[in-house]
């Protein structure tokens, strides 16, 4: 496929590869945590560790959109979705995350009308097809699909569509990569930035993390191979004892971010005083609400949601997952009780989730297949 | 399909795994995570669901689960427990062995596409081709269909005659007679127009069986063409996703590719099935499980057209998952892969016929990947629906 083949050419990464060997000092352990699903997806779907030393791991984080919704919200979300005339919407990642009650899929089933779409402007196309019904749309992510939600209720504003509705869930994610660099029992050299997110942000942001925390960031593109030059990166700016944040995906992410795109955020939405986050508890200013000129707009306003908070399962650390202490083999129920089929966190849902993507594609042991795969 | 063998004779590495954990500390702590795993893996299933979910047909686990748990568990039978695409069953002969009778392939299926007309085919004709490829997939002749319709009310009966027209003509084309059929109308918005069921009979005129749990370490995996065309389609053809892309189904009888085939190599061939729902890797699942073996796929030469790779990705999906109603995917001795391989690519049909891999004796139960950026991943049965991702 054009312009896709070329950044995955095994021969580029070949030579890729004995360049990142070359930099590791021996007897030295690197550690890189990738914020973003997206990162974690390729890494995995490609086989993009087999490329790696043995002293270079890749520490999966907080970046997955349906994994850090908590679980009281999707019960909010099935709550609207039974209120008669409701006709729900919803990215399909989030279809089968499991709120206290049960996941969308099991709702459905129960008698709910919730649809999958592939974008906000797909429900506000139900909506108007719909007069006599109320359309929801559950809207998660990071500021990457919030420009999207925002004109989407800019959109509805304009046709004054009085049926439509958003489930606000954005969250933000300079907060949780703070809450991470505070989790005391987590050592990092480095992170790959998320390049999705960047589109709409930019680099700026990221500055406190080599100016105050020491760290360097490379902000990194999806392909298999910008991954690779990310970790390259990363390890020659400690080679060489820089501390800097960079864009290795600059074919599409801009110093300066989207101003455009932060606008029509801005114009919709304002920060809400804190917001749970699965596994990571309460963070302050951490997510995104409607703000008040567009409240007829806000699932939150119009429906009488319970709001109730819903403690994590005992057992799940999606938590530690999810701040990068726990590998996720690491955890308790991974892959026994906790499975892709029955899942009990989140992030062994989405496949942009660390479980998930451990499970669906990493889980076998790479000694014994080196033999079978490498004949 | 799914209910692991127990060969004791296979060192099977999870229960080696599982064994070797107590005397032995070799094992990394992630290693006996793995093996637990295998071991959780092998338990009986169980539907968990209080109702039955969209996964449940979705051809993955949930499918595979539903299956074992419910219906296995309730009508079995040695002929079912094979359960292969259709089943295979002995009429008449002289005393309990069968010998002297006639041998019979029995299948059947239910087709509920959406959109009823796509590019390149139509609810009828998926209905003909995919009963009479359940019976190829046996090594059967097809002969005889029935087919049953379950019809909206309001239902434009336009419609329905290109549907049946389309069905007919299929039928001349694969050579078999729709024999019997039934009809049934249900209240408007109970069904979703049209619902169509085949059953089909064939016979079965060439010695020995074929079955996903002869598999060998060392055979070699064929696909018969470029895979993913039909879900592909089908997905696009619903208008939801305002991507057009000049790609057709690949509906069509593969009757006469598998008698070549076998023809060509007769003692050859383990296993044929088509990759319909669940695509080539659930395919693979199966084989590695049944026979405990491990299928090495290279992903480099999975013969893919550009056109459903490039949807695929856009739509978050694998074209490994994705439905074919007109590819096979047969497991050969691999003394007769290259005879195998031409035959196939003898008939348009069959003319991207390509490797795409081979059994391997460790680690069994397993469908491993190597990808062509040229890592290692696992290739498991599909979960849920295949779902798009947001970012």
């Amino acid at each position: 496929m054009r312009f896709v083949d070329e950044f995955r050419d095994a021969a580029t990464a070949r030579a890729l590869a004995t360049k990142i060997a070359g930099l590791c000092e021996p007897g030295r352990q690197y550690k890189f945590m990738e914020v973003c699903g997206g990162h974690t997806h390729t890494i995995y779907k490609h086989g993009l560790e087999d490329y790696l030393p043995e002293t270079v791991s890749l520490v999966h984080g907080p970046g997955c959109p349906v994994c850090v919704i908590p679980m009281g919200r999707v019960d909010d979300a099935i709550a609207i979705a039974e209120h008669p005339d409701v006709i729900m919407t919803s990215f399909g990642d989030m279809m089968r995350v499991p709120g206290g009650r049960g996941s969308f899929f099991d709702s459905k089933a129960a008698g709910t009308d919730i649809r999958m779409v592939y974008s906000p402007l797909d429900s506000l196309k139900i909506a108007r097809n719909n007069p006599d019904k109320q359309v929801v749309f559950m809207a998660i992510g990071f500021e990457t699909t919030a420009p999207s939600t925002a004109m989407t209720v800019l959109r509805a504003a304009q046709e004054k569509l009085d049926n439509f509705s958003i489930f606000c869930n954005h969250v933000t994610i300079i907060p949780a990569i703070k809450a991470i660099l505070d989790s005391p029992d987590l050592r990092l050299d480095g992170f790959i930035g998320p390049g999705h997110v960047s589109t709409v942000i930019g680099c700026k942001p990221y500055d406190f993390i080599s100016a105050q925390e020491g760290k360097p960031l490379v902000c990194a593109g999806f392909e298999p191979l910008d991954i690779l030059q990310s970790v390259y990166q990363l390890l020659l700016q400690l080679k060489e004892g820089r501390c800097e944040v960079e864009n290795q995906y600059s074919r599409v992410v801009p110093w300066d971010g989207n101003p455009k795109a932060l606008e029509v955020i801005g114009e919709v939405m304002e920060l809400r005083p804190y917001f749970e986050w699965r596994g990571l508890g309460f963070i302050s200013h951490s997510a995104l609400q409607v703000r008040e000129k567009y409240a007829s707009f806000d699932a939150e306003k119009i429906f009488n949601v319970p709001g109730v908070r819903v403690a994590d399962p005992k057992a799940c650390q999606c938590g530690e997952v999810l701040k990068g202490v726990l590998k996720p083999w690491e955890c308790k129920v991974f892959g026994t009780a906790c499975t892709p089929e029955t899942p009990i966190g989140t992030c062994m849902v989405s496949s942009e989730g660390a479980c998930a993507a451990y499970y669906n594609f990493g889980r076998f042991s790479r000694e014994r297949v080196k033999e079978a795969t490498h004949s | 399909m799914s209910t692991p063998s127990d060969t004791p004779t296979k060192a099977n590495w999870a229960e080696q795994a599982v064994a070797d954990h107590a005397g032995a500390e070799h094992l990394t702590r992630e290693e006996q995570v793995l093996a637990r795993i295998e071991k959780a893996r092998r338990k009986k299933s169980r539907v968990k669901e209080e109702r039955i979910t969209l996964s449940h047909g979705a051809g993955g686990k949930a499918t595979h689960t539903l299956i074992d748990a419910v219906f296995l568990d309730a009508f079995r039978n040695p002929v079912l427990e094979a359960m292969e695409d259709g089943a295979s069953v002995t009429i008449g002969g002289a005393d309990e062995s069968g010998a002297g009778g006639v041998r019979l392939a029995f299948t059947t299926d239910s087709y509920v596409v959406h959109p009823l007309f796509f590019p390149g085919g139509d609810i009828g004709d998926l209905a003909v081709n995919g009963t009479v490829n359940d019976l190829a997939m046996c090594g059967a002749r097809p002969l005889y269909l029935s087919t049953g319709f379950i019809l909206e009310e309001g239902f434009p009966v336009a419609d329905l005659q290109r549907i049946v027209d389309s069905m007919a003509k299929a039928a001349t084309a694969a050579g078999v007679q729709i024999v019997t059929g039934d009809t049934k109308v249900v209240e408007r918005g109970k069904c979703d127009g049209c619902y169509i069921n085949t059953a089909g009979v064939g016979v079965l005129e060439r010695p020995g069986l074929l079955s996903a749990a002869t598999a060998k370490p060392g055979d070699k995996i064929i696909v018969s063409g470029e895979i993913g065309d039909h879900g592909v389609t089908v997905m696009l053809a619903r208008g939801e996703l305002d991507i057009e892309a000049d790609v057709v189904s690949d509906t069509a009888p593969l009757h006469e590719l598998v008698a070549d085939l076998l023809d060509a190599v007769p003692d050859g061939v383990r296993l044929l099935r088509d990759a319909t729902r669940g695509g080539v890797a659930t395919i693979l699942n199966e084989v590695a499980v049944a026979s405990q073996v491990a299928v090495i796929v290279d992903e480099a030469s999975v013969p893919v057209q550009e056109v459903v790779t490039g949807a695929s990705e856009l739509l978050g999906i694998d074209p490994l998952y994705v439905a074919c109603e007109g590819r096979l995917v047969t497991i050969v001795d691999p003394a007769h892969a290259d005879a195998a391989l031409a035959a196939l690519r003898s008939r348009p049909l069959g003319e991207k016929a390509a490797v795409i891999g081979e059994l391997k004796d460790d680690p069994p139960g397993l469908v491993l990947l190597r990808t062509s950026f040229g890592g290692t991943r696992i290739v498991d049965m599909l979960v849920g629906d295949p779902l798009p991702r947001i970012c």
